[in-house]
């Protein structure tokens, strides 16, 4: 189970990288396995459904890019990339980090992008509820004696 | 997901499925036609032009049919990682592949309706041999005749009341057949 | 009758190079990237997406750009080139229970889990034009504060306790998709829905004003709003297992209506819904209007003739791709159509002229 997390997690974390991220923090990897790919990077939509009132039927808001990838390296590992957005090479790049996490390259990967990646997610996120927490109005109950 | 199943889609997919559009349309448009349809390889015992026809037509909007021995967990795993069709049984289906015998009867399969008649299903009928003998063929698309092997009992079993009826592909290999419902037959 | 055609491949080819041209400006004037659109006119790229129905904020501005900031046209484009994209499939419903909020306000409820989150809001400004962003000035830096980290509730779910307001119940009925099969009437809740988060933000707006200046008599009042970004998630099949695809900013507006009860119904708060990509504020409470409006047959309450009530109405006339396609189709040549009308105005002269000119013989 905690297996299925931990790549639910990371899938996740690539997903949302900005652009040309994941590529740039390979770089800090060295040598790489050259994969094939088992489906070239294509560019497509998903179709975001919500909730009416938030928690009854869903409905259809409207579709979204996404760009997938699948390859295999030569291990034998296969690695799959959804990205959001329309970047071939960023699709490419997160099913490549996909697969090398299944690899015994896991922990070299890990540390030079998976942990960054979460890192910069984190802080991203933390300074706009820092400055959301700002804009909060602390209301002050004023007593104004007996009346 | 066996791996094995993520094998086998196009490997040019804008060129590759716009060839094997072509080949598919000339053999509808021109029935008895005998076209090669190949690029993708789907797992057994489907054929190499079945599995390309399905791979050029098919997607997350057209609920497929798998019948008889092409109802495999690899096939199936094959068609949600390629296709992203849904796997359906046969009412609802827009494709169904399969041999004559899993396919049969023909009863359940939508014919369209008197608004709608396109929204019929197409039967990839997998054939052990294919060629240009047998029933004869007339009809739209056709110079004076032509002919094409048939599965036996196909045309009686097909029921036309036009412009309601089923459109039927045959593959074999990497070739493929079709027999429209505007097309007539006679043994 | 045919019309002859020559001559109109020049004139178009050269139109265009005037457009571009044109939409160039002056070319001592910097020129605009689609990144400055995407950034500093962010509310512009919001509504492209969310009338175009395409979340992806690069592709709306580069539609701006090209439309010469002409909205409409600009979601044309994007509506357009959506269909050229393969759909992956649909992700499961978003939980914006789950969102990062940016702005958070209740109208209803003051004190509240989670508290009033202003955000970066244009509401309290004071509407005077500020001559200092004409000339590029220093922008001040927002203040931070600790972060709270408890959970935020949406308000309808935690002031149910007395059982006072509707609950919106799932019945597991599949989202239908108006971009896939034509829109027919009646159309379920969640169809309409779709239709109103794509409609025209004016006339949305409108139909929503109508409501509150009495066709259809809803007196709302925001229960509700928060803006922020929430994640997608989609089932993924060759993973046997669904992840997070991307996020993105929604905009959600829960509107309370006092519903006075019917005879199988006990007097209750009913509500409207508005759900809408990025901070599209105003679009977000319109839906939630009319989203209430529509639901009169299914409240039991009576059909007041009101605009707002009218589904046939709302839903035909809320996508300004259809209307400006249909408006804008009458600059087509109608050469023969508009003859055959001219001959028909010519006879009818004639036959009233022989008439009265027997009517004077006589």
């Amino acid at each position: 189970m905690t297996q299925i997390t931990d790549r639910k997690t990371w899938l996740g974390l690539l997903a949302r990288a900005p652009q040309g991220r994941i590529a740039a923090l390979l770089t800090g990897v060295g040598t790489i396995p050259q994969a094939t790919d088992l489906r070239r990077p294509e560019a497509g939509s998903v179709m975001v459904q919500g909730r009416a009132g938030a928690t009854g039927n869903a409905f259809n808001l409207g579709e979204m890019t996404v760009t997938r990838c699948s390859v295999q390296l030569p291990c034998g590992a296969v690695g799959h990339g959804y990205v959001q957005g329309r970047s071939q090479s960023d699709a490419r790049a997160a099913a490549l980090v996909d697969g090398l996490l299944q690899t015994d390259l896991a922990d070299l990967v890990r540390a030079a992008v998976t942990v960054p990646l979460a890192a910069e997610a984190a802080s991203r996120q933390q300074a706009r509820a820092a400055k959301a927490a700002a804009t909060r109005v602390e209301f002050f109950t004023l007593v104004r004696g007996e009346d | 997901m066996d791996n094995a199943a993520l094998q086998g889609g196009f490997i040019d997919p804008a060129r590759d499925a716009a060839r094997a559009f072509r080949a598919g349309m000339e053999a509808m448009a021109c029935p008895g036609t005998i076209q090669t349809l190949n690029g993708c390889v789907a797992p057994a015992p489907m054929s190499v032009a079945a599995a390309t026809l399905l791979a050029t037509l098919c997607d997350a909007e057209t609920p497929l049919h798998l019948a008889g021995t092409c109802d495999t967990d690899m096939v199936r795993d094959w068609v949600r990682f390629h296709l992203g069709a849904p796997l359906v049984g046969r009412s609802d289906a827009m494709f169904a592949v399969g041999d004559w015998d899993a396919l049969s009867p023909l009863d359940a399969y939508a014919v369209g309706t008197p608004d709608y008649p396109d929204r019929s299903a197409t039967l990839i009928v997998e054939v052990v041999a294919l060629t240009n003998e047998g029933a004869t063929l007339t009809g739209p698309g056709i110079a004076q005749t032509a002919k094409l092997s048939l599965p036996g009992g196909l045309l009686a079993a097909r029921v036309v009341r036009y412009p309601l009826g089923i459109d039927f592909y045959f593959t074999c290999g990497d070739r493929i057949a079709a027999l429209p419902r505007t097309t007539k037959g006679a043994h | 009758m045919y019309v002859a055609v020559k001559g109109g491949e020049r004139a178009i080819d050269n139109a265009h190079a005037w457009l571009a041209e044109e939409r160039r400006g002056d070319p001592a004037v910097p020129e605009l990237s689609t990144a400055q659109i995407r950034e500093q006119m962010t509310l512009t790229v919001n509504r492209v997406m969310a009338e175009g129905s395409l979340y992806d904020p690069d592709l709306a501005a580069l539609a701006i750009k090209q439309a010469r900031g002409d909205l409409i046209e600009a979601i044309f484009l994007i509506r357009a080139y959506r269909t050229t994209l393969p759909r992956f499939g649909s992700s499961l419903p978003v939980d914006t229970g789950a969102m990062a909020c940016d702005r958070r306000i209740s109208a209803t409820f003051k004190d509240l889990p989670g508290g009033q989150v202003l955000g970066p809001t244009f509401d309290y400004t004071h509407r005077l034009l500020d001559f200092m962003l004409a000339a590029d000035g220093d922008v001040p830096v927002a203040p931070k504060m600790p972060v709270d980290p408890a959970p935020v509730p949406h308000v309808m779910s935690f002031l149910n306790s007395e059982g006072l307001i509707a609950q919106e119940t799932c019945d597991g009925t599949p989202a239908p998709d108006l971009t896939r099969a034509p829109l027919e009437l009646p159309a379920a809740r969640a169809l309409r829905l779709q239709a109103l988060t794509r409609g025209d933000e004016g006339f949305v707006l409108g139909m929503a004003y109508s409501t509150q200046r009495g066709y259809a008599r809803n007196h709302a009042f925001v229960g509700e709003l928060r803006i922020g970004s929430v994640p997608v998630e989609m089932e993924i099949p060759e993973l046997g297992f669904s992840i997070e695809i991307g996020e993105i900013t929604l905009t959600e507006c829960e509107t309370v209506n006092q519903f006075t009860g019917s005879k199988t119904e006990p007097a209750q708060f009913t509500r409207g819904y508005g759900l809408v990509f990025g901070q599209t504020e105003r679009k977000a409470i319109s839906m939630a209007l009319v989203d209430r409006a529509l639901r009169w047959e299914e409240l039991g309450e009576d059909d007041q003739g009101a605009p707002a009530q009218d589904a046939e109405f709302v839903l035909y006339h809320c996508d300004n791709i259809q209307a400006t396609g249909f408006l804008e189709h009458i600059k087509l040549p109608h050469y023969v159509d508009f003859q055959s009308e001219l001959e028909l105005v010519r006879k009818l002269r004639r036959d009233a002229g022989a008439v009265d000119r027997q009517e004077a013989a006589e």
